[in-house]
């Protein structure tokens, strides 16, 4: 894609998942990293009780102008979800046929491990009816990183396969966004999910 | 300089680049991190946590007659907290710069209820800003520094949950510290002690003023009509703004941004331009309403849009009943998705005192803070929440109503019971009320993200300070029967709780730990279930841990299921352990 192509698009990403994974860092790195890329851009989040194990969204949007900070439901480019339960609650976020990227690991809600309310049935088979489907096991990646905690980031790493940013603008957005002490296990985990997208 | 900010974090900037030299607030959500990005300027601006809004708000006060310009900032119950103080004040009125930033929460998405403040600005005759994205904030802040000196009056910035945690670039001009002279004191008793004979005379000027608002809101560049193609003009305020924009992207709209006093002069002009005017405000028809009563036709739409959010979807339902066409298909979610409701931690220092409750069936009066979870099953350990504060009132009138159960127990956390649950204990004491107060104590405010109070021992820039210590304040009120307890011992908890239920006359427990988020735990064991030994009775699924999980299945009938516990999540807290009859869960390293 040529510059001016690029600065003309309007793009939509929501990610989703459960309090705790690293949803509100990765929104964040890909919202500065549209800024480097010279995008205006909205980012926007609902995280009053993100750290209590509640289900969590955040939506990056970025074009020559952004209005609403709420993606359309049915507009997202790109769905990212870091669980696979929340993948499916929140899958008609997309619109048709846009990639959508899912850690495959479960988190199951304390309600369902207490038998309170069923679990989602059939989970494998619902997700596999989007053609736009990608398993990521990002949890062995981030091990193989060195550190588990930076799942959220090779996931990040496997979106940007599909955002139009040079690689030197999510360089910096992390950079700038991540403690000196932890950034070189970030790009690490970034590189691997990068390179787990053939 | 251009950076990417939420609203919350501009605010900052702008109290920083607007020479503001004291800010206060209490924590609440969508409003907390405007005084944490505040406290990032190192004493550049004298800033504090404060005990409620309240006492934030005649902070405030204290400063602006003193003549510094000064932000407080809190969410829309808070102001229902510190309208005492507002409702004079704005008749004494500022006189260094005064802002007040509100923080409304459409969708109640962490609050108890939708309230609109705007009415409040109405109600206390201040200026109100609503802010449409971070730039318009810290522009609206910057402005409001000067309007508030200018007419002497106090300026409320509306915040919602969206505009405040919705990040977006905001030039910061320089980025350099502003300079804002104080203005001398003069002491004018006249002016300043609201007794009837002055405050009278503040009425008057009251009501001058509001006429000379009225004339700044329809000369200011805030509130401003944008050309457009159709029959159809739009009003509209606040982030409500930005979804008009992206739904009807062609039509005419006026866009309020000094919302009060409403320009209704220069919307008539704008109406008189269009053949239907259509107002589109996030929560009440606050805007409509008096648009309406300036004799300016307004379209009532049948689509829904007074409650709850806003967003694109719902605008594009508008749409469609205004162009006489079908709603748009809206693209159905999944169904049969488990819902996953905020829990209390793993390991968290609430669970085991709510197990207890619980267990012996206590009416609970319960309050506003992360424990408010402990009213969700399995533990449904709480009767009813309120306000902040609540618990301990609301405790005693059950108590004197005669209700039949003679287990009455008030819950509050630390912060909550600083906030504004101390008068009612006070009361308890006072009036000799045969209830239980039990403080759960983890001396931080955690909900809100672990913001320093009256019993964390440091201040806001995490200077060392005193350490209230909640059992002294009780014993001081003449309080006898108060008992401090930990949290993880179940039968001790058992005994004390009891003993309070039952003794007949006021009591109190503080219940003492840390928040498993904010102090990280040393524990060397961690616990795990004994497949073997594992009879899937389900007790330890009853303390609703979200480390514990569903294990293998006990037979073929996949009817009931042992348990087995998560390694990461476990915390080792043994609360588990010690509801197990089977001694199936035992701690490994």
């Amino acid at each position: 894609m040529s510059t001016t192509d690029t600065r003309n698009l309007r793009f939509n990403i929501s990610l989703v998942g459960v309090g705790g994974q690293g949803i509100l860092l990765t929104s964040d790195i890909i919202a500065m990293a549209a800024m480097h890329a010279g995008y205006q851009v909205k980012k926007s989040e609902i995280h009053g009780m993100s750290q209590r194990g509640g289900s969590v969204i955040s939506q990056v949007r970025f074009g020559p102008k952004v209005h609403s900070p709420i993606i359309p439901d049915g507009q997202s480019d790109v769905l990212v979800s870091f669980e696979r339960t929340e993948a499916l609650r929140w899958a008609h976020l997309a619109r048709p046929g846009a990639k959508i990227i899912v850690n495959n690991m479960d988190r199951i809600p304390v309600s369902v491990s207490s038998g309170l309310q069923p679990a989602a049935q059939n989970v494998d088979a619902r997700l596999a009816a989007y053609p736009g489907l990608i398993l990521l096991n990002a949890n062995p990646l981030a091990r193989q990183a060195g550190n588990l905690r930076t799942a959220n980031i090779v996931v990040m790493g496997a979106l940007s396969k599909y955002v139009p940013f040079e690689e030197e603008h999510w360089q910096a957005a992390m950079q700038e966004r991540i403690p000196a002490k932890l950034l070189d296990v970030n790009l690490r985990a970034f590189t691997l999910g990068r390179t787990a997208i053939p | 300089m251009k950076k990417l900010l939420s609203a919350n974090q501009a605010i900052a900037w702008a109290a920083y680049r607007g020479g503001c030299r004291v800010a206060s607030a209490y924590p609440g959500t969508p409003s907390t991190e405007i005084m944490e990005h505040i406290a990032e300027f190192k004493g550049a601006i004298n800033c504090e946590w404060s005990v409620n809004e309240k006492v934030a708000m005649e902070i405030a006060a204290g400063a602006s007659l003193a003549g510094v310009r000064t932000l407080v900032a809190m969410k829309h119950v808070g102001l229902n907290v510190a309208m005492d103080p507002l409702m004079t004040f704005t008749y004494i009125g500022a006189i260094g710069g005064m802002v007040i930033v509100n923080a409304d929460d459409p969708s109640l998405h962490s609050s108890q209820n939708e309230q609109d403040n705007r009415s409040l600005a109405k109600f206390a005759k201040c200026l109100l800003f609503e802010p449409s994205d971070s730039q318009e904030a810290y522009d609206m802040v910057l402005a409001g520094f000067e309007l508030s000196e200018k007419y002497q009056v106090p300026v409320i910035i509306r915040t919602t949950t969206r505009t405040a945690h919705t990040s977006s670039i905001v030039d910061i001009g320089s980025g350099a510290r502003g300079e804002a002279p104080a203005i001398p004191y003069v002491k004018n008793a006249r002016r300043n002690v609201a007794v009837p004979a002055n405050g009278r005379l503040m009425r008057f000027a009251v009501e001058k003023r509001s006429a000379q608002l009225r004339e700044l809101t329809e000369a200011s560049p805030f509130n401003r009509a944008e050309p457009g193609t159709g029959d159809i003009g739009f009003v509209a305020s606040g982030v409500a703004y930005q979804y008009v924009k992206e739904v009807f992207p062609e039509a005419p709209v006026f866009k309020v941004g000094l919302s009060h006093p409403p320009p209704v002069e220069k919307i008539r002009a704008f109406a008189a331009g269009v053949r239907r005017l259509v107002v589109v405000e996030e929560s009440d028809p606050v805007l409509a309403e008096q648009i309406q009563a300036a004799g300016i036709p307004v379209v009532k739409p049948q689509t829904e849009l007074h409650m709850m959010e806003l967003n694109p979807a719902r605008l594009a339902q508008l749409r469609a009943e205004l162009l006489g066409a079908d709603a748009p298909p809206a693209p159905q979610p999944e169904s049969d998705v488990p819902v996953r409701p905020p829990v209390l931690c793993s390991g968290c220092s609430h669970r085991g005192a709510f197990y207890i409750l619980s267990k012996l069936k206590a009416t609970v009066c319960g309050d506003i803070g992360c424990y408010t979870l402990g009213s969700a099953p399995p533990l449904a350990a709480m009767d009813t929440c309120v306000c902040m504060g609540a618990s301990i009132g609301t405790a005693i009138g059950m108590r004197k109503a005669g209700h039949p159960n003679k287990r009455i127990a008030a819950v509050i956390g630390d912060s909550t019971f600083f906030h504004s649950g101390m008068t009612g204990l006070l009361d308890v004491a006072y009036n000799q009320i045969p209830i239980t107060v039990m403080v759960f104590d983890n001396r931080i405010t955690a909900m809100t993200g672990h913001q320093e109070n009256p019993g964390s021992g440091k201040t806001l820039l995490g200077e060392p300070t005193a350490n209230v210590k909640i059992a002294d304040i009780a014993r001081s009120f003449g309080i006898r029967r108060v008992h401090e307890v930990t949290p993880y011992d179940l039968a001790n908890l058992e005994k004390v709780f009891q003993e309070c239920l039952d003794c007949g006359e006021p009591a109190v427990v503080v219940v003492q730990g840390p928040c498993v988020l904010h102090v990280k735990w040393a524990g060397q064991y961690i616990n795990t279930v004994n497949e073997d030994t594992c009879t899937a009775c389900g007790a330890c699924f009853r303390i609703g841990c979200p480390a514990i999980v569903r294990g293998a299945p006990k037979d073929d009938t996949g009817k009931r299921y042992k348990s087995k516990i998560d390694p990461q999540f476990c915390t080792g807290c043994n609360l588990c352990a010690q509801v197990c009859k089977f001694n199936a869960i035992t701690p490994v390293k």
